[in-house]
């Protein structure tokens, strides 16, 4: 471990920590920014009432919209005299969301990067090959900060130029590879066409991040790439790469790293708070941030929190791997339903494949879902028999596993629409009537 | 003694078993017969074709799923009760028919179906032992 102390700090001493740097937060911000003097006097609570962890659900929340209104630096706490440092998320429309790290941010996000490394296994001595991107994207720098914290030889390579990558981390030895999964797949390709097998390569770990990945994705690249996998989970809001990271020894959720975040899962609907193991949006609270603290912040990654104790020692609470964002979420009939809850029903079955699509129609009042599935060559049969019992099986897993009924209508390959990159999975017809 | 048969979904919807027959005649490849099982949402085409290999990889490169199945092709008397004799000899040896259709040519004076069983091997050893003329695919691929 990288910071024992703090990693393990017993719940009592670590919710205490919490609640006395949350306090703290909360003054700066109600001081120094008039965006939430205006919303914590709208919503009638002053920073000295809060007086426990619980209170948090009674203080507003902030939305990615909010750091919208407030472009460029409306929501900064700091001088921009003590800002070392500013990045920038990639808006795919509009402005984008901007952020400010003061020397003491950029510290915290160093050593919470460093304690990631270490939990993946990675240690002093290990060359590590950053594929992330480096630019107003957090990813790149941010690994890069903690590789050196950590103390391990780093290469800043960046994205882009495949060939020139493979070269290197065969050349330089490299032990770690830090990068989106996706690419990491693509690199495995370019490779069998360079002649180079992963297999003699000596990379140990790959630390994927910045984009949701299945556990089957996990087993390809850890097949075609020869290495242990690692989630690692991260947004340029709240910080960048090294908010929550799964440990090597259990890889079974991700420890956030509470001293430094508040996590909290709540209904995307209602902004009620859940009970741990309900899947739900994440929201996060910084309490450490100096340049840009968020309290409440709506992720819009859907997940589930756990704060039972890990194998690996450490006592802060574990998210689960993303299922999904919050702006996919249908509700049918009044239950909550995400494609990605339908996807991995499907994955759960033998031959299917993940492509599919959801189709929800309001028929006399009544929300009715289709789940379009393709017949692939593995589920195919020359008997009208088994595809029914394939489909009813499906229809039946959903209704068990979801609690709504849905038809499986088993459609030809290639009918469900191919995007580019990310895949169309639901058609709601029922806004139409709204 | 068995007789290779191609399956292709399809959707239920208009068009697409023109489109079937349309890539197989671009390609030359001949179709000796054909039955359909549909349902309200798709339907499974069965054919059997001159060129078998040929067949399957042109559909499957128009994007067809396409499966391949024995199937047996029998002689059937034509006479009154020519294929009940058939179905209560294997109906005699527990032999289930997953489904049949007939062939469209003749074979001299008899006509010829197509069966579908659930164990072919047994199928074919009990309508030999009752004396029930088998066609083999080679037969049937050029008839
Ligand atoms: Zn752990």
């Amino acid at each position: 471990m990288f910071n024992e102390e703090f990693e393990t700090l017993p719940r009592p001493a670590l919710e205490a920590l919490q609640l006395k740097r949350l306090q703290t937060m909360l003054e700066r911000i109600y001081a120094n920014v008039p965006f939430y003097r205006q919303a914590l006097d709208k919503a009638g609570i002053k920073p000295s009432q809060v007086k426990s962890l619980e209170d948090l659900q009674r203080l507003p929340f902030t939305y990615k919209q909010d750091m919208r209104d407030s472009y460029p630096y409306g929501l900064f706490a700091a001088r921009m005299e003590d800002i070392v440092r500013i990045h920038a998320s990639s808006g795919t429309t509009g402005k984008p969301t901007v952020v400010g790290y003061t020397r003491k941010d950029i510290e915290t996000w160093s050593e919470l990067m460093a304690r990631s490394f270490a939990a993946a296994g990675v240690h002093r001595g290990d060359i590590i090959h950053n594929s992330y991107g480096y630019g107003l994207f957090t990813g790149g720098l941010g690994a890069h900060y903690g590789a050196e914290r950590l103390g391990a030889s780093v290469i800043p390579m960046s994205g882009g130029n495949t060939k020139k990558q493979i070269m290197i981390m065969k050349d330089f030895g490299s032990t770690v590879l830090t990068c989106t999964p996706s690419y990491s797949l693509f690199m495995s390709e370019a490779a069998v066409e360079e002649n180079v097998d992963f297999r003699n390569l000596s990379l140990r770990v790959g630390i994927f991040g910045a984009e949701p990945w299945s556990d089957s994705m996990r087993k390809e690249i850890e097949g075609k790439l020869n290495l242990s996998a690692i989630d690692i989970y991260g947004l340029s809001e709240i910080m960048g790469p090294g908010v929550a990271i799964e440990c090597q020894e259990a890889k079974q959720g991700l420890h956030i790293w509470e001293d430094h975040f508040i996590p909290e899962i709540i209904n995307p609907d209602t902004g009620a708070v859940l009970p741990p193991g309900s899947l739900g949006e994440l929201v996060i609270t910084t309490i450490t941030k100096e340049g840009i603290p968020l309290l409440r912040y709506r992720t819009r990654d859907i997940t589930s929190i756990t704060y039972a104790p890990c194998v690996c020692g450490r006592t802060h609470a574990r998210i689960a791997r993303m299922s999904g964002r919050s702006d996919d979420m249908l509700i049918i009939r009044g239950v909550n339903v995400f494609p990605s809850q339908i996807e991995s029903i499907l994955m759960g079955i033998e031959g299917v494949e993940p492509h599919y699509v959801l189709i929800v129609d309001r028929k006399e009042n009544l929300d009715v879902l289709e789940v379009q599935v393709e017949v692939g060559e593995n589920i195919f049969s020359d008997e009208v028999k088994h595809l029914q019992a394939l489909s009813h099986g499906i229809e039946k897993e959903i209704k068990d596993m979801l609690g709504i009924s849905c038809k499986v209508r088993l459609v030809e390959p290639k009918t469900i629409a191919r995007s580019e990159g990310k895949a169309k999975r639901v058609i709601d017809n029922r806004s139409l009537g709204k | 003694m068995q007789v290779e048969q191609i399956s292709i979904f399809i959707e239920n919807k208009s068009g697409r078993l023109a489109e079937v027959t349309r890539i197989l005649g671009e390609n030359c490849i001949n179709i000796r017969t054909l039955s359909l099982a549909d349902t309200s949402d798709f339907g499974i085409l069965r054919l059997i074709v001159n060129d078998r290999e040929k067949a399957c990889s042109v559909l499957k490169s128009n994007g067809f799923t396409v499966n391949r199945t024995e199937v047996v092709a029998v002689e059937v008397p034509d006479r009154p009760g020519g294929l009940s004799a058939i179905l209560q000899a294997l109906d005699r040896a527990s032999i289930n028919v997953e489904y049949m259709y007939a062939f469209v040519e003749r074979c001299g004076e008899n006509a010829v179906m197509i069966f579908r069983f659930d164990e072919t091997a047994k199928a074919i050893t009990t309508l030999q032992s009752n004396n029930f003329s088998i066609l083999p695919g080679e037969r049937l691929y050029t008839m």
